[in-house]
């Protein structure tokens, strides 16, 4: 291949962020894409994911918001007519569409070339069975499995085998419908579930207790091979390496076995023919040095996006450039610019990956960690000891952890069992263990993690020991105290050792720690990632602190012209790539405007630590102390808080405190937005409304306040036993029943109620103001009426069926917030309007979810707007507006309830969504259609099963049943929806709830013998039941992978939308395409 | 565990503890970036007279395997009968190791062989010390015992001398082909993988005439310290190259350096040593490049190379020599360990060159 033939290329994108396929791949399709436009090639892109990075202005020359489907991407190879396509940079989603074209010959139909690994060799690789061929030809070992095509084969594999075996489905991402089974009832269960997403299904021996290994292995086309990094799973075999803590580089590997495992890897992509990038995991033998080659991913992975950080070699970068035909001695090394890129990243430091769950807000959710991936994001922790590493890590998670000691006490029932069956809370157990006396070879044999990991956290345990001895902080001990931080004790931690909190404010203390160990001058370093460990000279900007050194490997001018942005941290649920895409925009606006970019922040998943985005990254905690010690360092103008979501928001009185210089909207005003109570007292006097609530401690008040507003209310407690965080409580008996299971209602845990008001239209703005004033907005509307949380709800901008008396006082109302809290930066105000009587119910002095969504509709860049307002610059308003807009964005919400097993796929007012989509249509059934379709909904072929909730919503769903019946759909309902269509002379099939035993037809048989293609099953109220018949259908659905939908208003938006227009009327358009309207 | 201070020749200090032999030491000061290996890199003679630093922080946290001996007389795992590195300087000593292959603690290993080992040092902000100002003696002094300074000199001495055998070794005797091979201070896994491939090895002192001796190929093995000390050697080389029956030769590391003395060329210090196990090479005139494992502070000037000579590989990063060979005769060398021990195995084809070569 000539490299200069290739003029246009087309890339997929992975599409909506999901459990298994997350910020990763924004990452290395932005990296490709970057690589292309430096040798002058036009890129196209499909990815309906809005949120992206690599779905901005820039980045590629065409994007289209559509979904990533051969159906779709065939259409705009028709259309774009690209020489080559990328398929490796779009995660398992890109990866199978490009199979399925290929098999489908439409990449020779429009003669397309594939660059880098050929599809046969992605092929070898994803089909098990040959895969095993391809390895054995070469005399590799590969974990036998049997390849099945039905639940009696499997069972009969299994038999051979010997239990455990583990099963899997073909063709399927991060472990999708896999699972353990120790004997035949497990298996029947499992297999069901698999052969529901693959036709094939692999039944294997299980390996539980071997350790996990892997390596980012990179070939090009002249058989030149390098492993840019291995990686050590601290959790044994068994646990998906997406829910694993992962190590890198190795550290309980010798010389013979890591180059034992590297030459494999080599032998192996050469064998099978990759060119490009690919990620080699085996299962190890702790006793031995016996191997198993677990699986080869012949794409960029989640894996290789970390191993790009880990080492700072750009993975995706140099892949593409692979599949350009380059070798890997054409290209230099991106850190040092000098040395060759065709090396092998030397580290001398030590990087943690801790998964971040999310699993408290589901109802009913299995806990336990296995061979499928729960997790929804991850942290990256640098240091120079194990302890430091891990300690930052599990801080950076964000779920309350301050390290591994120092944390609330975990009541566990059942220390043993617990250590056993390992849980997101498994690090937590492990410290309990040893606080109740357990040994490192006890904790070993429960939990078959490597006992030099448990020396380590032993080690974490000890110190906290010593510092408890020495009680106070005048009798604390210099050496104990260096040691302390070596390990990657914060000074909140030491502090609560010491006993501190018993005579003061924590916050208090840990100032006093500071204060003291800078006296002694224990501070962190600063050192770099240079790829080579100080071999040579590298003048890279890729930076973190440790306290195991003694010199700062940059230095530091203090000239005041660098501003620090603060990062968003781990993907979770309510915050994850869209403020990625605001904090890049951010640093972009501050680079051009003639300052030093600075970025601070810890998800490997991101594009926003890529060193390339700014001029400075600290790939380090957002923790209050970290973030003090990088600016006290870095001295800058000021910091930007309000573009990383939560995290720096909630840090801004802090450093306000230290006389921290935060640019836009003062940290006194975010407090007055984030203070209930304050904001309650600014909105009466102000005037205006907002639902009545109150932060009651008693049930006696709870009673008394809920007389006077009526149900529903919506309960959020302050302090959660176990469940979800807040819900809406229809009667007595459902309050009662929520605060006794989930909370504490006491004086120290008050618990608060709001008025919650059915029927309401959501709607939410979205803007910028400088000093108070608004420059610009974007209005958008909720297809849902208010209950569903908005980050779970489909979106409509510019809104559809407002009144224009109801966006007139909407925008009356926020010109007053914007104001009273002279906001000058982004922000965002939800409303609730039902009539044309307005509620807030929330404001953020900050960029919200919505922002990439609005701003890629509309074409105005909010946040670049609102950076230079931050900086003091003088802005325009923007000439257009969202009325001038001839075309529809749908915001539509990625669940991933198939890899939450067990858990209820309900909607409600906390969030459940990890991902999203935006696409644009010349009107809302099109964008609808195509929204739905990139989220995984399919348009049912010919049958809908239909339980439509009460009374009310049954009415609301009347018109689009008569539509699908029109439309020949055949409609099976459950009882009371089959009773309400028939005296409505709406054809219908009747079908039995499970509990209704022995009736016929089950729905439950129906679904699982595949003759529905479509569920609607609308809850009555919005308390989930967990074992009601209607969990029963809704979870039958999620697993076998048949579209279900549980909202009223969605489902007649998208039947409406399936039924007005069919595929091939959607317009192939390109974000560009959409245009302005004529004057 | 006590208190030590790492002394540079420049003065810079550093400050550790001590977790090995406790022994006042002085040597040359040498980084190595490699990830993993002390078991073998501490054994290396090549590491005699130096202080080894390394820059991968976490040090130990496998331990360190059973020393015993192959029938052959061969160590089982190390790469010598002994350590050879005056020291070991690490920042994060793992007091506590796991695996199934260990049978000791690597500071109960430098304890039984009386070789210090020092950690809490800053071994990355060593190493850019090191590399702006090129290597440099240095010695560990322990902060209790002031006055005790250790004193050392690196360049001049023959390290060689000291590591070499002393007396003719025969492995694998009774084979069709004979190798001989000059031990400079031979790493075990050359010896590994010459006698894996089915030949004799007849390993002689470096400064022995083997010319006299019957043979079929030369082997010219790595060793310690600066390549001028080893004139001796070279003559013998010379003789071999000069013998009009013409046999194989290869050579690795000091047996590259060695060669190219033999074939004109004149060596010299580089600024920044290669002492990792990621130095890229490229095979001159090709696309083939390789990851190698190198030990190595002297290079050959390959522009001084005599006319019936060239290069074979280069390095990617620095474009400094990696290998000669001669332009018509089956003779090359180099500069890096395609016997890898510790490091990347991707070179090992060299020696099946070699012996087809026979």
């Amino acid at each position: 291949m000539e490299r200069n033939e290739i003029k246009k290329v087309l890339l997929l994108g992975s599409g909506a962020l999901k459990i298994g396929e997350a910020g990763e791949f924004d990452y290395s399709g932005s990296q490709a894409l970057k690589a292309l436009k430096e040798e002058g090639i036009q890129t196209v892109l499909i990815n309906p994911n809005i949120a992206t990075v690599q779905t901005s202005e820039g980045v590629a020359d065409e994007i289209y918001f559509l979904p990533v489907t051969p159906f779709f991407v065939e259409k705009v190879i028709a259309k774009e007519r690209p020489q080559g396509i990328l398929l490796a940079f779009g995660g398992q989603t890109a990866l199978n569409c490009g199979v399925q074209l290929f098999e489908q010959g439409i990449l020779e139909k429009y003669n397309v070339q594939v660059l880098g690994t050929p599809v046969q060799a992605i092929i070898d690789t994803e089909d098990r069975e040959k895969f095993v061929e391809r390895l054995d030809e070469i005399d590799v070992k590969t974990i036998k499995s049997q390849a099945v095509e039905n639940i009696a084969d499997a069972r009969q594999a299994a038999k051979e085998l010997g239990y455990p075996v583990i099963i899997r489905a073909a063709y399927a991402l991060g472990g999708l419908g896999s699972g353990f089974c120790d004997n035949e009832e497990e298996l029947n269960k499992i297999a069901e579930k698999a052969f529901s997403f693959s036709p094939q299904v692999l039944v294997e021996k299980s390996l539980k207790g071997w350790k996990e290994i892997e390596y980012e292995v990179v070939r090009d086309r002249f058989d030149n091979c390098i492993t840019v990094c291995n990686m050590e799973n601290f959790d044994p075999l068994g646990i998906h390496t997406g829910e694993s803590i992962v190590i890198a580089p190795s550290q309980t590997l010798t010389n013979s076995e890591y180059h034992k495992l590297r030459a494999l890897a080599i032998k192996i992509i050469r064998h099978i023919g990759i060119v490009g990038e690919c990620n080699v995991q085996y299962a190890f033998d702790p006793e031995s040095e016996d191997y198993r080659v677990i699986e080869v991913n012949a794409r960029l992975s989640r894996s290789s996006a970390l191993a790009s950080k880990a080492t700072g070699y750009p993975l995706a970068f140099v892949a593409a450039k692979l599949g350009l035909g380059y070798g890997l001695f054409d290209l230099k090394n991106s850190v040092t610019k000098t040395t060759s890129a065709f090396f092998e990243p030397a580290l001398d430091y030590v990087v943690c990956k801790i998964p971040r769950w999310d699993l408290g807000k589901f109802h009913g959710v299995d806990r336990e960690l296995g061979s499928s991936m729960k997790s929804v994001g991850e942290v990256m922790a640098i240091g120079r000891t194990f302890e430091e590493s891990i300690q930052k890590g599990l801080r950076m998670i964000g779920q309350g952890l301050h390290g591994f000691v120092g944390n609330k006490e975990l009541n566990i029932d059942d220390i043993e069992d617990a250590l056993r069956k390992p849980t997101d809370k498994r690090v937590l157990v492990i410290e309990k263990a040893f606080r109740m006396g357990y040994t490192i070879d006890q904790i070993h044999d429960l939990t078959k993690i490597d006992k030099w990991f448990l020396q380590k956290l032993h080690n974490i345990y000890t110190t906290e020991r010593a510092l408890h001895k020495s009680r106070s902080i005048n009798t604390l001990d210099n050496d104990l105290l260096r040691k302390a931080k070596i390990q990657g004790f914060t000074d909140f931690q030491i502090a609560r050792s010491l006993g501190m909190e018993k005579e003061m404010d924590i916050e208090k203390a840990q100032m006093l720690i500071r204060t003291m160990r800078k006296t002694y001058g224990i501070v962190p370093v600063v050192k770099q990632i240079d790829t080579l460990a100080a071999e040579y000279p590298a003048h890279t900007n890729y930076l973190y602190l440790t306290y195991s050194g003694v010199n700062h490997d940059v230095k530091y001018v203090g000239d005041k012209k660098s501003i620090v942005v603060l990062g968003s941290g781990a993907y979770r649920i309510g915050s994850s790539v869209e403020f990625d895409w605001c904090g890049v925009q951010a640093l972009k606006t501050v680079r051009e405007n003639g300052y030093r970019s600075v970025m601070i922040n810890y998800n490997p998943e991101t594009v926003s630590t890529d060193y390339d985005m700014c001029d400075r990254l600290y790939f380090d905690e957002l923790t209050f102390e970290r973030v003090m010690d990088i600016l006290e360092l870095e001295n800058p103008h000021g910091v930007i808080v309000s573009t990383g979501g939560q995290i720096p928001n909630n840090l801004a009185m802090r450093l306000d405190e230290q006389k921290v210089h935060i640019l836009g909207t003062s940290a006194q005003s975010i407090d007055n937005a984030e203070d209930r109570d304050k904001f309650s007292a600014m909105l009466d006097r102000i005037g205006v409304d907002q639902p009545r609530w109150s932060a009651l401690t008693s049930m006696e008040d709870v009673n008394a306040f809920i007389e006077e507003v009526g149900f529903p209310v919506l309960v959020r407690p302050s302090y959660v036993l176990s469940g979800a965080a807040m819900n809406v409580c229809s009667n007595q008996e459902e309050l009662e029943r929520f605060l006794k299971l989930a909370a504490n209602v006491s004086k120290k845990h008050p618990v608060v109620i709001s008025q919650f008001i059915e029927h309401a239209k959501e709607v939410e703005m979205d803007a910028v103001a400088q000093n108070g004033e608004i420059i610009a907005y974007a209005i958008s509307e909720h297809i849902e009426y208010a209950g569903v949380h908005s980050g779970d709800a489909t979106i409509q901008f510019p809104p559809q069926k407002l009144y224009v008396e109801t966006v007139r006082r909407i925008k009356k109302i926020s010109k007053q917030i914007a104001k009273a809290l002279k906001i000058s930066g982004p922000f965002n105000i939800q409303y609730l309007a039902r009539e044309n009587d307005i509620k807030v119910i929330e404001c953020n002095l900050r960029a919200s979810r919505s922002f990439p969504f609005v701003s890629k509709v509309l074409k105005i860049n909010l946040i670049d707007l609102a950076t230079k307002v931050m900086l003091g610059l003088p802005v325009e308003k923007p000439k257009k507006n969202l009325f001038d807009l001839d075309y529809v964005g749908i915001k539509a919400s990625q669940f991933s309830f198939n890899r939450l097993q067990k858990s209820d796929p309900v909607l409600g007012v906390d969030m459940a969504s990890t991902g999203e989509v935006g696409c644009l249509g010349d009107d809302v059934n099109c964008a609808i259609l195509k929204s739905m379709l990139s989220v995984g909904q399919r348009i049912p072929e010919k049958s809908v099963l239909l339980s439509t909730g009460t009374a009310k919503q049954k009415a609301s769903m009347l018109n689009a049943a008569r539509l699908l019946v029109s439309k020949g759909y055949k409609l099976y309902a459950t009882g009371g929806t089959s009773k309400y269509l028939t005296e409505n002379e709406v054809e219908n099939t009747m079908v039995y709830w499970p509990s209704e035993e022995g009736m016929q037809p089950q729905a439950l048989d129906m679904l699982h013998n595949h003759e529905i293609d479509m569920v609607v099953n609308i809850p009555k109220n919005l308390t989930a039941g967990e074992l009601t018949n209607g969990y029963k259908i809704r979870r039958a659905a999620i697993d076998l992978n048949i579209p279900l939908i549980t909202n009223a208003r969605l489902a007649t938006a998208f039947i409406n939308a399936f039924c007005s227009m069919t595929l091939d009327d959607i317009a192939i358009k390109s974000w560009r395409e959409y245009g302005l309207t004529e004057e | 565990m006590r208190k030590v201070t790492l002394i540079l020749d420049d003065g810079t200090q550093f400050h550790g503890e001590s977790f090995g032999y406790d022994k006042p030491v002085a040597g040359e000061v040498v980084f190595n970036t490699a990830m993993m290996g002390y078991p073998e890199s501490l054994t290396d003679p090549s590491y005699a007279g130096q202080l080894m630093a390394l820059t991968y922080p976490l040090v130990g946290n496998y331990g360190v395997p059973a020393f015993s001996l192959e029938e052959n007389g061969i160590p089982t795992f190390m790469e010598s009968s002994r350590i050879w590195a005056e020291a070991i300087i690490v920042s994060d000593y793992s007091t506590e190791f796991s695996h199934w292959n260990a049978k000791e603690s690597l500071a109960d290993w430098l304890k039984r062989e009386q070789v210090p080992g020092i950690t809490g040092i800053d071994t990355r902000e060593l190493t850019k010390v090191l590399r702006e100002h090129g290597v440099m003696m240095g010695k560990i002094v322990f902060d209790d015992e002031p006055e005790n300074i250790p004193y050392a000199n690196y360049s001049g001495v023959n390290f060689v001398d000291k590591v070499s055998c002393k007396e003719i070794i025969r492995y694998n005797e009774g084979a069709e082909k004979k190798v001989v091979l000059v031990d400079c201070g031979v790493k075990a896994n050359i010896l590994r993988c010459l006698l894996k491939r089915g030949v004799e090895v007849i390993r002689v002192p470096w400064n022995y005439d083997f010319n006299e001796l019957e043979f079929d190929g030369l082997f010219l093995a790595n060793g310690p310290g600066d390549p001028d000390t080893c004139e001796d050697a070279v003559v013998n080389i010379r003789k071999f190259l000069a013998n009009p029956v013409v046999r194989p030769c290869m050579g690795i590391c000091m047996g590259n350096q060695l060669l190219s003395k033999a074939a004109g060329a004149t060596i010299y210090k580089l600024k920044y040593g290669h002492r990792s196990h990621n130095q890229p090479v490229r095979m001159i005139g090709t696309n083939k490049c390789f990851i190698t494992s190198q030990n190595h502070g002297y290079a050959v000037d390959d522009e001084t190379l005599s006319a019936d000579w060239e290069p074979l590989f280069v390095n990617m990063n620095d474009n400094s020599n990696e290998g000669i060979r001669h332009k018509v005769n089956p003779w090359f060398s180099a500069q890096f360990h395609p016997e890898a021990a510790s490091g990347p195995v991707d070179t090992e084809f060299l020696f099946d060159d070699f012996v087809k070569l026979l």
